[in-house]
């Protein structure tokens, strides 16, 4: 087995974009009460994790954090957990916070890679998207991000954004890898629930793409950074070299444990999922009681765990593995599904071979329809 | 021993709405037939279905005991009848156990043609008739005009009416009064053989069957051996008795009362509605008049969604069958959609309620292939079928002749919808019309159709383009010669004989591509393409496609959040098992029933 990875999430944005469905709040006030307690939090898992070989803070908006106060969170994960020197520690960045001294400081904390939210080269999306930075800031980020040392970063891109066209999209695109980032993270923009997003899209205030464009959008993406040398290893992920790919993201995908610190991060061990309460406030008063601040959680059923390996594996590259499959949950999908295999297969969705189930990728743009066929 | 003349049965008629169970409900709370306290609404009609749809499908009978004006108490027998056309037959085994009828109208509706239709039915069968006109509390009701209907329209004295607003609970004791003083005393011979006519049955779990009767001679006492004259069949009697709220035991029954036997019958099908009971050593001359076997009209296979569900439904067509004695079934199987069974129908509403009680009492979830009426085909060699069943349909070139079954509809509506009425008709292929004005502004108009072209959405059609003011019945007349043939659809090119079709070649085009749009509507997009086309043997008459489906909008799914997104696929995969698989593609439920309806934009 894998060694577990470590999720913190700092719930503290300077402004709230309108798609985000992430937990964070624009009041900043209680930071350092925050900092205190999640490193209370840590102690609570001292016993229940012991070593992690990854960690990715994200949010909210990390960047906002000063050196100092990112130096005590990772100090305390130092103090109560073992991680490893070779360790791939992550911390995301908005383009408009920190300056180079700023991003030198980061490295000297340990952190080996970063994962910048560009989101776009246009400023047009990225008023829309609600961004406080400018396609110039991006640049800067990336100039920091290169002359403070790190040689392991990412970029976030989103598409099917109003107004933006294949053209454009390709621009961004042309720009996101004129900068020569090993990993690039490209989504598309959805319309999650409760979010303002949301409510201006039911209110009729903007159009999405449909789905012959959405899928115009994602073929072009994976044929474009295919071309420029990135492999699409997953739905929304594109890695320069394998060992560049997100270390901690895939840990998510295949059921290693995964412990997550932070309100309204989710954490996983043994066949069990629970998750931290949604608001700063429940989140801190269970603390300041010394007690664990878990809203809920569930124990996954052989059927939940079933499907989730299913979706989950049939969002990357690599697909399913059909022994492992099989080891785990007694189906030997080719034997028991020929034809069904052999229509996907047809249809130029799916790959068979080397005892893997390897979505394509148009098989990768319906990958969750794929999951659903077995 | 309560003496006849101190008996009266009788029946409550009405077109459907007009308010037949409320008034029945008065009755039953006015002769204390229970207290308020225990009062249900509408005792009657006493399965869900029947409350919720406002009709009564079973016939129940109930009796009163009313202490009248003169002093005497008397035993009002009430019989209820089913209100709805498919059930005409078991409407006159009811009104064949009565001496009268109350005839309900309603205030505001008036005379309409189910009204008619009750009325020459209790006519045929001499029932004393009284009108009472029903709901003259509403604010739309127009007494002077129905009274003027009763005269102009029905043809009875105007003298005779009775008023009143069941719901309100006025004139119930008026109408007391005069089914004692004006319906007759039943007439019988108590020394003579027995007969008794069988007008429902219905089954008990413990009890077995329990035979509803009216005994027109003679007596019958438990320990007698009764002979069923039409089903042959004898049995012993253990129990008999009247209705009151539930059963009571007495020690016989004898001419004139209408009550129960309980004979260790097992099954209802073994009873017959309109049969004759008499004694096996002392039997009357013959059965009484009217009997008929009752048969099916209307035909579609029911099939369980998942086919591993098919003993279930085995035993709840079983169990359902026990109490409806009208509906028949036998082993069915469908290449696209399993094992099955084909079930045979009074017409398209009993059809609507089997379904219904299927899915609702037995949880059973069904796919109903499209109804079929009986089609009579003569083949090249002189042969006869009859064939209700699209996949036993023979091979064209057999058949020399083909024949469908036709009606007599009769509807009656305000004049000014008579146009888009007699639209309507001619759309569904009637022909030989007839119209007249029974009263001024109201048009009776008749037509022959075929029945087929009725039991799809013609009722509902008829409702919508007369708004809600014309009325229906219809009557089968005959078979007639028209040009039949066999439309399939495939899907991806697999036929799904579940969706198979007879229908008139004029219509078989229409009727493709009709069934080609909806299943499009209906069958979600999925991995591939998939053609849809409607087919008279090997020639393509209609087609279309389904796109594949092509991007999922795939929200994000990092931040561990995997729960959620687990959940929403959960919900997807739901709704994909209640799907049927038909090669590769999976169609829903919702797209089998759609097909069935025609357009009623």
């Amino acid at each position: 087995m894998n060694l577990p990875g470590l999720y913190i999430h700092i719930p503290f944005c300077k402004t709230k974009c309108p798609y985000c469905h992430f937990y964070s709040t624009t009041d900043i006030s209680s930071v350092d009460v925050f900092i205190v307690s999640i490193i209370r939090e840590m102690a609570l898992y001292a016993d229940a994790f012991d070593t992690f070989d990854t960690v990715y803070i994200g949010g909210g908006t990390p960047s906002l954090l000063t050196i100092h106060q990112l130096d005590s969170i990772i100090s305390g994960v130092h103090k109560h957990f073992d991680v490893p020197p070779n360790a791939e520690i992550t911390i995301e960045v908005n383009p408009a916070d920190g300056d180079l001294a700023w991003y030198r400081s980061l490295k000297s904390l340990g952190v080996n890679r970063l994962h910048l939210g560009v989101q776009s080269f246009s400023d047009q999306a990225l008023t829309f998207l609600g961004r406080r930075h400018r396609s110039d800031d991006a640049f800067a980020a990336l100039d920091n991000t290169v002359h403070a040392g790190f040689d392991n970063f990412g970029l976030d891109l989103i598409y099917g954004v109003p107004g933006q066209n294949l053209q454009s999209w390709r621009e961004s695109l042309a720009s996101a890898v004129s900068l020569s980032p090993p990993h690039l993270s490209a989504y598309q923009l959805a319309i999650e629930e409760d979010t303002p997003l949301c409510h201006s899209y039911r209110c009729g205030s903007f159009d999405i793409p449909d789905e012959d464009a959405s899928l115009a959008f994602f073929l072009e993406t994976s044929a474009y950074l295919e071309r420029s040398g990135y492999h699409h290893y997953e739905v929304s992920n594109y890695a320069a070299s394998p060992s560049q790919r997100s270390r901690h993201n895939q840990k998510y995908w295949d059921h290693t444990p995964y412990l997550g610190l932070g309100p309204g991060a989710h954490s996983f061990k043994e066949g069990r999922r629970w998750w931290n309460h949604r608001s700063i406030e429940g989140y801190l008063k269970d603390l300041a009681e010394g007690t664990a601040p878990v809203a809920g959680d569930e124990t996954l059923t052989r059927d939940d765990l079933r499907l989730e390996t299913l979706f989950m594996s049939l969002r990357t590259a690599a697909g399913i593995d059909v022994a492992a499959f099989c080891l785990q949950f007694g189906e030997n999908l080719p034997e028991i599904h020929p034809s069904i295999i052999q229509s996907l297969v047809d249809g130029g969705l799916i790959v068979f071979k080397d005892g893997r189930i390897s979505p394509t990728t148009r098989g990768l743009a319906v990958a969750d329809q794929l999951a659903l066929i077995f | 021993m309560t003496s006849m003349d101190y008996i009266r049965n009788f029946s409550i008629i009405a077109h459907i709405d007009h308010g037949k169970s409320t008034l029945a409900d008065r009755l039953i709370q006015h002769t204390g037939g229970c207290d308020a306290r225990n009062f249900q609404d509408q005792i009657l009609d006493n399965m869900d279905i029947e409350r919720e749809r406002g009709i009564t499908i079973k016939s129940q009978a109930i009796s009163l005991p009313y202490t009248a004006r003169d002093g005497n108490t008397y035993n009002l027998n009430l019989i209820d009848t089913p209100g709805h056309v498919d059930f005409s037959y078991e409407v006159s085994r009811s009104l064949a156990s009565c001496e009268g009828v109350l005839l309900l109208i309603d205030a505001a509706q008036g005379v309409q043609a189910q009204t008619l239709a009750n009325l020459y039915l209790a006519m045929e069968h001499d029932l004393e008739i009284i009108p009472v006109i029903n709901k003259i509390d509403l604010p739309s009701a127009d007494v002077e005009r129905v009274i003027e209907q009763i005269d102009s329209e029905l043809g009875l004295d105007t003298d005779t009416h009775l008023k009143c607003s069941a719901k309100e609970g006025t004139g119930i004791e008026d109408i007391l009064e005069a089914i004692v003083q004006r319906i007759p005393s039943p007439t019988g011979t108590p020394e003579a053989p027995l007969s008794a006519l069988i007008f429902d049955a219905q089954y008990d779990s413990f009890r077995g069957t329990v035979i509803h009767c009216r005994i027109m001679d003679g007596v019958v006492q438990s320990g007698d051996i009764i002979r069923f004259m039409y089903g042959g069949a004898t049995y012993k009697v253990e129990e008999v008795g009247h209705f009151l709220l539930s059963r009571q035991k007495r020690e016989v029954l004898s001419a004139g009362e209408v009550g129960y036997i309980i004979a260790g019958v097992k099954t209802i099908s073994d009873v017959r509605t309109g049969d004759t009971i008499t004694l096996e050593n002392r039997p009357c001359d013959k059965p009484l008049p009217g009997f008929k076997e009752v048969k099916p009209v209307v035909f579609a296979s029911i099939y369980p969604i998942a086919s591993d569900d098919y003993e279930d439904l085995a035993v709840s067509l079983e169990k359902y069958k026990l109490n409806d004695a009208s509906f028949v079934y036998e082993k069915d199987a469908s290449v696209a959609l399993g094992q099955g069974f084909r079930c045979g129908f009074l017409g398209l509403l009993h059809l609507d309620i089997v379904q219904e009680r299927l899915e609702r009492e037995y949880d059973q979830s069904l796919i109903l292939s499209v109804p079929s009426v009986r089609f009579r085909l003569t083949l090249k060699d002189g042969t006869v079928q009859y064939v209700d069943n699209p996949s036993h349909y023979p091979p064209q070139m057999d058949i020399a002749k083909g024949e469908e079954p036709y009606i007599r509809a009769a509807m009656m509506m305000p004049e000014r919808y008579l146009g888009a009425v007699m639209k309507l008709c001619q759309e569904k292929r009637g022909m030989n019309s007839s119209l007249s004005y029974p009263g001024p502004g109201r048009a009776e108009l008749i037509y022959e159709m075929p029945l087929s072209e009725v039991i799809y959405d013609f009722y509902d059609r008829f409702k919508s383009v007369s708004q809600g003011y014309g009325s229906f019945d219809y009557e089968l007349i005959d078979f007639r010669d028209s040009n039949l043939v066999l439309v399939d659809i495939l899907v991806n090119g697999e036929k799904v004989d579940a969706l198979s079709q007879i229908v008139h070649r004029d219509r078989a085009r229409a009727c493709g591509l009709q069934a080609c749009e909806r299943l499009k509507e209906e069958i979600p997009k999925q991995m591939f393409k998939i053609a849809l086309q409607a087919a008279i043997g090997g020639e393509i008459i209609a087609r279309t496609t389904i796109t594949a489906f092509r991007k999922d909008v795939t929200a994000k799914c990092y931040g561990g959040d995997i729960s959620r997104k687990r959940k929403l696929l959960e919900k997807q995969k739901k709704g994909k098992k209640r799907m049927k698989m038909i090669g590769n593609v999976s169609i829903p439920q919702s797209a089998f029933l759609a097909v069935l309806k025609s357009d009623t934009d």
